[in-house]
């Protein structure tokens, strides 16, 4: 195959690429938009293997690459849990980073390439930008992946100076990176490469090591956004104008989302990174939160018995699932509650806040997989204001998303944020543990309303009872 | 006199809403009640109600006038001195004729069917909204639609008037008198009449059976208590909008042979079978009805266009083979009170929608979905009919950025919806001009080349991400995860280059790095992929 036959058949991958971003717009065409996704991808590789970079004595080293990768993607996509979603895109990001990595090693120390003066240059500061993205993807992702399983704490970790930390690291690259380009052969200006990935490592793990659990959506979305910059810089290092385009789109799709989850928590981007939000130390809202936020009432206790029997006389819930939900794997009974409703005529929808769970759109995959059908699924948006029309509104191991205090209080530190309003519905019920803080460490006015029931326990547990409740 | 498009004086004054008294003959419904009345004045409007409107749904002018509306003696008053009229049936030549230039009306007008009426309203210069002409699809919509809670009455009513032209009980019963068998009740087409229809028979006792060319809403009538009663037949009704489609030939002799197998075996039949802009689908033959029961009751719900039943008289009740064919047309005037409540709360939910700024002044959005489905006329200008809505109504995907950036005091560009301002684009722009003029100062241009692709890739996933529908945002990221797999290629072809075995080339180093970066990347492109496949086929409807 040409150069050329090779060239277009990328301008196709690339387009299809496109199309299978665009089909996600909604779940009917998405499946198609999967599929375009991966006959892109068949055909990227297949034309690079078939070009002229590949002579055919590389063929067998890769099939056995693909074979052996392959299954265990293969195998990893079939045995996770769509609870564990979020761990496994995490651990998928860090592959992508390590792979940069590696790939740019490879280029600097490829001497086969002609390259003199300014493109030289240019070349080189590729291959440092593109191993130092790489590798601050690889090890921030480890971390993310570490926290999200619980390996790691959810805390944030905070040195003491770590801005200066950071400062000083950012200076001790670009020192390292003038040492690089000035080297006047491959041997001695390993040195400065090698270095200067050890302390992105060391930025990457500190960096994602700052921020609080409940940045983790922010997070994740963030290092797929760098994930989709490391393989643009790959592009650059190696000319290749289908590695720049692919890498822009999922670099803008990351950044897009990034932005989407922090204006859902009413945070900018900078204070995220900046991170130590969620402290649960409590810390910040003893401090804000003072004697203005003391919450008055008490809080009203019910059993699964009389939950169900609110259920059973209501004509309109809102169901609002969150991350407790994913912990107990509830989502399950959660549908067969659902169901049973339904039969007995009550309209049930769910109400999803878009930092719900762990990553950007984790609850509507768990309620998908739970089968419920994603007409009864509507964004907070869409059903804020129904909720004085609703009867019970069930929350189930949510907590900031719900909180008044948002709206109500200008000194807590989540004010400002956009809530789901179930204080508004007639009774709302609060399924959870304890009368624990969220990850915001903040006390939640909700609980003590007049119209609100906590159903305290696993909500696994408790759902089984409600819905044994019900069908009794 | 001022429309609701402009609002840019500085205290806008608040619209009065008037309610005449309806003038179609028998029709006892009125377009608002009096809890609906306190709540639009909460909303900032003037209500004025003509005298006697709601007599015949038994609301008196005194209970108006607690909920804060003032009482217009006669029509004439009431129509000059309101800038929206709220009414049910379409208006009348000599209604249009009260009306004035820059007068809002809202109500049933059925454009379709009334093109002379359109003419006679857009002469007169006023604003349109058709409440018939609601987008139903519009999950948001449904509290606005009328026709919704007009069927849901009208067809609990079949049920009543059935009942009472039944001689027989419609529960089973054992006394001490004997043993009454339940009565049976088939329903043809589960639309929302035909679904309350179910939900009413049902609770009343009755074997209620029911049948729809939609197989979809088969579990709707069984959650009412219903047992769906299939065509032996293959083909999906579904005509889009939430309506029935014309069914091919084959279907519809098999439909016959079901129809009068229930026919023989049943004691009450409603039909509810429509199908919009065309006349109703005959059912029922003569045939069908003779072979019923004596005693039986057909309630033929479509009666207006037409009817199910090739018997029916509109607007009667009559006796044909022994059986009572019901063909009143007006069913939810027959309950007026109840569909007046809930037409007026359907009228309030739309003036939610019209007024968010709750000041009393309406602004008839023309970007807005579910608005520019209604307004059939604006400013005198036929709006009808509107653009179909895109399929699945994706929705317009910045909209939860955008309510939030708006709340923000819109600090933030991205996505949001009005534009930045000046200042800002100024200083973005002369940041971008001096990046570029950097670039193109000291770059090689092979280097340009490439950079020209990465910027306007950039756009191009800007554009195409923020279309995503948050409910898809995890399948996004997997997706996106396996596509930056594509850095595969950078490993192929360092594998086994052509260059390969040249001077100084490490080729057992590169080969391993290529190799193990292969590797890592096969595990992302596969189980990637994959693993979004298995996501997204569990959304389902």
């Amino acid at each position: 195959m040409s150069q050329s036959l090779t060239t277009v058949a990328y301008l196709g991958a690339a387009i299809l690429f496109i199309l299978s971003l665009g089909g996600l717009s909604n779940p009917e065409t998405s499946r198609r938009g999967n599929l375009f996704g991966m006959v892109g991808m068949a055909l990227a590789v297949l034309a690079t293997v078939f070009g002229p970079g590949v002579s055919p004595s590389g063929i067998a080293w890769i099939v056995g690459a693909l074979v052996i990768g392959g299954a265990i993607g293969l195998y990893a996509a079939k045995v996770v849990k769509m609870t564990q979603m979020p761990e496994l895109v995490a651990l998928m990001h860090s592959l992508v980073g390590l792979a940069a990595c590696l790939v740019g090693f490879a280029s600097y120390v490829d001497t086969s390439l002609p390259l003199e003066g300014a493109e030289k240059t240019i070349h080189e500061v590729e291959i440092y930008v593109g191993i130092l993205i790489g590798a601050v993807t690889f090890s921030g992702s480890l971390i993310a992946f570490g926290k999200l399983n619980g390996r790691i704490g959810g805390k944030p970790l905070l040195l003491p100076a770590r801005h200066w930390l950071n400062l000083a690291a950012l200076l001790v690259v670009i020192w390292f990176g003038r040492a690089f380009l000035n080297a006047p052969d491959v041997q001695s200006g390993m040195l400065p490469l090698v270095v200067m990935t050890v302390i992105a490592l060391l930025f990457g793990i500190h960096m994602v090591m700052a921020i609080g659990g409940a940045d983790m959506p922010v997070v994740v979305s963030m290092l797929n956004s760098y994930s989709g910059w490391a393989a643009a810089a790959t592009g650059f290092m190696l000319s290749n104008d289908l590695l720049i385009v692919t890498g822009a789109l999922v670099g803008s799709s990351g950044a897009i989302l990034s932005y989407i989850m922090c204006n859902a928590m009413n945070r900018n981007f900078i204070s995220v990174i900046a991170g130590g939000f969620g402290s649960g130390g409590g810390k910040p809202a003893a401090a804000a939160g003072g004697a203005a936020a003391e919450p008055q009432g008490e809080v009203v206790p019910v059993s699964a018995a009389e939950a169900a029997e609110m259920l059973r006389e209501a004509k309109n819930v809102i169901i609002v699932p969150g991350y407790g939900m994913a912990v107990a794997q509830a989502q399950h009974t959660v549908f067969e509650i659902t169901q049973t409703l339904r039969e007995k005529g009550v309209n049930v929808r769910f109400g999803i806040h878009p930092v719900a769970g762990r990553m950007p759109g984790h609850m509507n995959v768990l309620l998908a997989e739970a089968k419920v059908p994603y007409d009864i699924v509507f964004e907070m948006d869409e059903l804020n204001d129904d909720f004085p029309d609703t009867d019970v509104a069930i929350v189930i191991g949510a907590n900031d998303i719900v909180n008044p205090a948002a709206q109500d209080d200008p000194s807590s530190p989540i004010a400002g944020m956009p809530v789901l309003e179930v204080w508004k519905a007639r009774t709302s019920i609060v399924m959870k543990r304890s009368m624990a803080s969220g990850y915001a460490g903040v006390d939640n006015p909700l609980f003590y309303k007049d119209n609100n029931r906590m159903l305290f326990g696993d909500a696994k547990k408790m759902l089984d009872e409600v819905l044994a409740a019900l069908k009794g | 006199m001022t429309s609701g498009a402009s609002t840019e004086t500085a205290a806008p004054t608040p619209q009065r809403i008037g309610v005449p008294r309806e003038t179609f003959p028998g029709e006892k419904r009125v377009a608002t009640v009096p809890d609906v009345v306190t709540k639009l004045v909460k909303l900032g409007f003037g209500v004025v109600v003509q005298a006697g409107a709601g007599a015949q749904a038994d609301i008196g002018d005194d209970d108006y006038r607690e909920a804060g509306a003032d009482i217009a003696a006669s029509a004439t008053e009431l129509w000059s001195g309101c800038d929206i009229v709220f009414k049910v049936r379409p208006p009348t030549p000599d209604e249009v004729a009260l009306m004035h230039e820059g007068q809002t009306l809202i109500g049933f007008v059925w454009p379709a069917q009334n093109p002379a009426l359109m003419e006679q309203l857009a002469a007169k210069k006023v604003t349109v909204l058709a409440i018939d002409c609601l987008p139903r699809t519009l999950s948001r919509a449904q509290k606005m639609d009328a026709l919704t809670s007009t069927a849901g009455v009208s067809g609990y009513r079949a049920v009543i008037e059935a009942a009472n032209a039944f001689g027989r009980f419609f529960n089973g019963q054992i006394t001490a008198a004997g043993k009454v068998p339940p009565a049976k009740v088939f329903i043809a087409g589960a639309g929302v009449a035909g679904l309350a229809a179910i939900g009413a028979a049902a609770s009343l006792g009755a074997i209620v059976r029911a049948n729809d060319t939609r197989a979809e809403v088969a579990d709707q009538v069984v959650s009412l208590g219903g047992e769906f009663v299939k065509v032996d037949y293959e083909e999906e009704g579904s005509g889009g909008g939430g309506y029935a489609k014309v069914m091919s030939e084959g279907f519809q002799a098999a439909q016959r042979d079901m129809y009068a197998q229930q026919a023989r075996e049943v004691d009450i039949i409603i039909t509810t079978a429509l199908i919009p802009g065309k006349p109703a689908p005959r059912l029922i033959t003569a045939e069908m009805v003779r072979s019923m029961k004596p005693g039986s009751v057909i309630v033929d719900m479509a009666a207006e266009q037409g009817g199910n039943c090739e018997l029916t008289v509109p607007g009667e009740a009559v006796v044909r083979h022994g059986v009572t064919i019901i063909g009143y047309t007006d069913l939810a005037s027959r309950m007026a009170r109840q569909s007046s409540t809930l037409y007026a709360t359907n009228l309030f939910r739309l003036s939610e929608e019209l007024c968010k700024t709750k000041d009393g002044v309406i602004h008839v959005n023309m970007d807005d979905d579910a608005i520019r489905g209604l307004t059939v006329i604006k400013d005198g200008e036929i709006t009808w009919p509107a653009p179909p809505l895109a399929p699945a109504a994706p929705r317009p995907a910045p909209k939860p950025a955008a309510a939030v950036a708006e709340k923000k005091g819109g600090s933030h560009g991205h996505g949001s919806t009005g534009p930045l301002p000046a200042r800002t684009l100024a200083i973005i722009f002369a940041v971008g001009a001096l990046a570029f003029w950097f670039v193109g100062a000291y770059a090689p241009a092979a280097f340009l080349g490439h950079f020209t692709v990465f910027v306007l890739a950039c756009f191009i996933g800007y554009m195409v991400v923020w279309n995503v529908t948050p409910a898809l945002h995890t399948p996004l990221m997997s997706v996106t995860n396996a596509i930056s797999s594509i850095i595969a290629i950078g490993a192929l072809v360092q594998i086994a280059p052509p260059a390969a075995g040249s001077l100084g080339r490490p080729d057992g180093l590169i080969l391993w790095l290529a190799f193990a970066a292969l590797v890592l990347t096969a595990v992302n492109m596969f189980g990637g992929f994959a693993v979004t496949r298995r996501m997204l086929a569990m959304f389902r409807k």
